[in-house]
This record gives C-alpha cells, structure tokens and sequence, in this order.
C-alpha cells in the first residue's frame, strides 16, 4: 500500500507542462509582436488570477482591493527609474521588497475587519493609495506621467530585444507564481491554507495559528501583485492613477476570472483566464456590451456551478493536472 | 470663521453621506449582506430622476414619488430574483453576485446616457441659502440633512415599533427561529432590500441636484456609505447618521487644509477609527 500525490493524469500534465514551457519560453522567435504583448498580457493576468485565489479561494480573505498593489507596484516602478534613476533590472526586486514592506502595516489595519466587510476596506485602502499616487506631482500629479526612453532602455538595447524581454518576464512572473503556488500548497502550510480553506474553526481547534498563517499569504501575495503592477506597467510604458488603481482591471475582471474557472483550485484560474481573453478578443468590437455579458457569465457561474468550469471538469472525470490531494494506490483487492 | 463654517458644511455634508449609508446598514443588520453594487444602485436611482424630470418635466424632488417606489420595487425583485440564492453561510456568492450586477449597472448606464457628467436641475433651490450668526448655509444642504434625519428616524420607528420591523429583528437575531415562528425569510430579506433601495432613492435624488454624477462614480458612493456605518457602529442607525456627519466634517476640514486632502483626510479618519475601535464608534451588534 502507498499514499501518494501523483497519479498518470498528474505525470502526463507534468510532461505535458513542460513542453509547453519550453514553447512559450521561445514565443519571441515564433509569435508576431502583436501577439508577444497578448500572450504577456494573458500571463500577467493569469498571475493576478492565481494570486488572488491564494487569497479568497485558500486563505479566505476575498479582497477587493488588489489594485492597491498593483498601482503600487507600476508608481514604484515610475519612481525608482524616473525619480531615483535606477535601471529596470535593479527596480523590480525593489518594487518586491517594497509591495512586502508596504502589505504589513495594512494587513494589521484591515484584518480587524471581518468577511465582507473586510473586502470592502481593502478596496478603501486602494483608494487611499490612488488619491496619494494623485497628489505626487514629480509624477504629473492626477494626469499621470509617461517612461520615458532612456528607462525602457536599461531593460534592454533595441525594441526587438525589448519586447522579448518585457514578455520573458510575464511569461517568469506568471510560472514562477504558479510553480510557488504549487510548493507551498504541498508544504505544511499548504496543508493549514487548504484546512483553513474547508473550515476554518476545524482548523483552528487542530492548532493551526490561522491569523499568522493569513498575515503570510496576504504578504506575499501583496508583494507579487505589485511585482505583477510593475510589469503591466512596463509593458503599457504610461500610468496614471485612474488607470493603476482601477477596481474594474485590477480586481473585478480577475475575479470573474477566478470564478468562472474555478475558485480553490490552481487548475481554474488559468483556464479563467483563457475563457476571458478568448471572450475579450471575439466580443472587444461589442465594447460594453462584453463587459455586461462578462457579469453576467460570473453570476451565473456562481449561482449555477459555484464550483467553476474546472469544479465540473473534475467532478466529471475527477481529474487534476497539480499533484496536490493524496491518493491510496496499491491496496491489495480481496483483503 | 472659516473653519467653523467648514465643520457646518461637513455635518451637513454627512446628511447625504448618511443616506448613501442607511440603506447599506440596514440590509447588513437585517441579512449580514454587503451590497457591493449599492453605489450603482445611488448612480441608477440619479438616471431614473433624470429620465423622469426629462420626460415629464418635473421638478427632482417631485420626481421621488415614482422614483422611490421604483426603486423599492427593482430592490424586492434584485432579492427574491436573484440575491437570495446567494445567501449563505459563505461571504463569496453574495459579493461576487453583487459585483456582477455594479459591472452590469455601470455599463448598461454608460451605453444609455454616454459617460457624459449629468446633473439633476433643481431650479431656485440649487442657490438658495439662509444666513445667521454670520453662517450661511445653502437650503439644499440644509434640506439633505433634515431628509436624512427623518428617513433614520422613520427606519429606527420601523424597526422597533411595527410588526415588519420585529421580522426584521427576528430574522437578524436568528434565522432559524424566525422560520419556526413562521416568517418567511425570502419575503423578509426581499422588503429589506426593497426598502434599502427606497432610502437609495432618496439619495441617489438628492446627489443628482447637489454635485452631478456620471456612470462610473458608484465605488465612491458606495464607500463613503460603508465608511460611515463602520465609522458609526455596525447595526445602530443613529451611529450611522453620526458616522456620516463626522466623514462630512473630515473630508471638510481636508478640504479647507488643501482641495487635494477632502476625499483622503476622510478616508483616513475612517482608517483612524479602525486601528483605535474597530467595531466602530457605537456598536449595537458583532460583525
């Protein structure tokens, strides 16, 4: 008898996964530049994605204001190579570091509120962020400010090599972010998340310490969504603080990714993230239009299949491409 | 001078922000729900007074008598449509729900009324002010302010004095009792709401005439609501008017400090209270 967390499906995606990693990492010599900056796109959302299930969909903490680091993130990115004259390599740890520094203090202010309204004072905290970006004035202030050239330009010499960069470090963020996802949920305190996640008063009675536990997802989450602020930003190359800490960009579409795929599970934010931009490049002519269908689908979802597109997937085949939950092999038949 | 008229303005101020947060609290206190779309709903009710005084050429506040049971109406449709199959244990489905609707609602007004600013005209009253002891105060504001003092009023009689208000209390004490003593928690929850959009009615009206609005201003409305009922105590009315009134006075003072300090210093006194008394000023009742 064995318990273990493989199973063929697990090693098959394994391979699978591989290869694909392989491929995208190779996108620059085989995709256009439109379609380089889509897939970057895809990756930085599909990281927001990930991140935030951490957060709602293990840790319990459903926040609505994740755009506060990722607004915090690209303004930091602006202030370390505009007003500090750092290249873009040195900025990015920095703009790390700093997202870790900034979530601390916050979290000890909003975890003092519970459930929604927790949610509803992350989003205040967004705000408090955007009105601040607003009065920086060496940042033009409420308009916004532009990177100028010389910066984009410590990232790499020639826009080729650029863009190939600026696309290498979507595609790392979002892999690194996935495969972190995929260390800690097998660590111990994968195992508190994931009981936390199910009950969390039967969590607590085990020993678990939930606060310190929740503090630690909340911080790195906090961090690598700002990491994730300073790669949008850098690919759109302009910010303002309208467009940095927007609810709707930042954190309704990523929920509705999270929830149409399949919240509490890795699998479900990417294909989320999948079905919205395959929704987003077939129905972009409709305008508002998509984003009312858009909504809707998420209201249905949760009303109809709480669990997500990948929640009926593995309900029907009980498939899971992560090795994560355990299974019992080898029992011998007959005993 | 300057300054004391600053605070009178913001307690007057807080009268808005008050009817921006009743409905909010009174939802929460009858069925622990945050309605995220609640913001939108202020913005909605704005439009439905457009729509009205442009095609019957009313004046605003005569507007209100279709716009508040409307409002009502759309409110007790929303929850036993679709709200109350959300409602839980989970915090999830609700919000999300609610989330929905507020990208909905945003982006159904913007492709009926263009993002274009709009605003409610309300003639002669829009000006008109009274002055004493050297204070000057617009009727507008003054109007706002005793509105929102009668329609808490009117919610706290409700609440504690009719036979809907005891559902109310029952349901929000406990559920399941509520239902053995024969209540019917869906109706219940759908006159909450109901009456959450009437007061949402009210509100939306009287932003329209002061300050204008435009599809996308739901998120601050719905915030500066929820800050007063958190700032005010969770499910104590009058806490919730007190609340208002001290974020009007905040965001004033910031104001008369630097015009770019008004919606940050509220903020922060909001964040204040937080970090010094969590459950609010004067909590009647656990988060």
């Amino acid at each position: 008898m064995d318990v273990t967390r493989a199973s063929r499906l697990t090693r098959l995606a394994g391979i699978a996964g591989l290869l694909l990693v392989v491929l995208l990492a190779l996108a620059p010599w085989w995709a256009g530049r439109a379609d380089l900056r889509l897939l970057g796109e895809v990756f930085l959302y599909m990281a927001l994605a990930t991140l935030w299930n951490l957060l709602a969909g293990y840790a319990g903490l459903v926040s609505v204001g994740q755009q506060a680091y990722v607004g915090l993130g690209g303004y930091l990115l602006f202030a370390l190579t505009i007003l500090a004259g750092l290249p873009v390599p040195l900025a990015l740890p920095l703009v790390l570091a700093a997202g870790a520094v900034v979530a601390v203090p916050v979290a000890l202010l909003i975890f003092r509120l519970r459930g929604a309204y927790f949610a509803i004072g992350s989003w205040v905290i967004a705000e408090v962020f955007r009105l601040v970006a607003a009065q920086v004035a060496a940042l033009g202030g409420g308009s916004g400010a532009s990177l100028p050239p010389a910066v984009v330009r410590t990232l790499a010499e020639g826009r080729d090599l650029r863009e190939a960069m600026a696309y290498w470090l979507a595609f790392g963020l979002a892999t690194a972010v996935l495969a972190a996802a995929v260390a800690i949920l097998r660590s111990r305190h994968g195992l508190a998340l994931t009981a936390i996640r199910d009950n969390e008063l039967a969590a607590k009675s085990l020993g678990i310490d939930i606060w310190r536990t929740k503090l630690l997802v909340y911080v790195a989450v906090g961090a690598l969504t700002a990491l994730a602020g300073a790669l949008i930003f850098l690919q759109k190359l302009r910010i303002s603080p309208d467009a940095a800490f927007a609810v709707n960009d930042w954190t309704a579409f990523v929920i509705f990714i999270v929830v149409i795929g399949g919240i509490g599970t890795l699998e479900g934010p990417i294909l989320g993230t999948l079905v919205f931009f395959a929704l987003r490049e077939t129905m972009a002519d409709l305008g508002t239009i998509y984003l009312i269908a858009l909504g809707a689908v998420a209201i249905a979802v949760m009303l109809k299949a709480p669990q997500g597109l990948w929640g009926l997937i593995r309900a029907r085949t009980g498939a899971e491409l992560f090795p994560l939950s355990r299974k019992v092999t080898g029992i011998p038949s007959g005993s | 001078m300057e300054w004391v008229n600053a605070v009178l303005q913001g307690t007057l101020l807080g009268g808005l922000y008050a009817l921006f947060a009743a409905g909010l609290s009174l939802i929460f206190g009858v069925m622990r729900l945050v309605n995220i779309a609640h913001g939108d709903l202020i913005v909605l009710a704005a439009y439905l007074a457009l729509s009205i005084t442009a095609g019957f050429g009313l004046h605003p506040l005569l507007a209100l008598l279709l716009v508040v049971p409307a409002m009502g109406l759309l409110g007790y449709a929303l929850q036993r449509g679709l709200i109350n199959f959300t409602m839980g244990g989970d915090i999830l489905p609700p919000l999300l729900v609610t989330f929905g609707l507020s990208v909905i609602i945003q982006n159904g007004l913007l492709m009926g009324y263009t993002a274009d600013p709009q605003k409610l005209q309300a003639g002669a009253l829009e000006t008109a002010s009274l002055t004493l002891l050297g204070l000057t105060a617009g009727v507008l504001p003054l109007l706002t302010f005793a509105l929102a003092v009668a329609v808490i009023g009117a919610l706290q009689w409700m609440f504690y004095r009719t036979a809907m208000g005891r559902a109310f209390r029952a349901t929000s004490d406990r559920q399941d009792v509520a239902l053995l003593m024969g209540l019917n928690r869906a109706h219940v929850f759908g006159l909450a709401m109901a009456l959450s959009l009437a007061v949402t009615a009210i509100a939306g009206v009287l932003l329209g005439i002061r300050t204008g609005f435009d599809p996308a201003g739901g998120g601050a409305r719905l915030i500066f609501g929820f800050e007063a009922v958190i700032i005010g105590g969770l499910g104590n009315l009058w806490g919730t008017l007190a609340g208002g009134v001290i974020l009007g006075i905040a965001q004033a003072i910031g104001g008369q400090i630097h015009p770019g300090l008004q919606i940050l210093a509220g903020h922060l006194v909001f964040l204040a209270v937080l970090a010094v008394r969590p459950r609010g000023l004067f909590p009647k009742m656990e988060g």
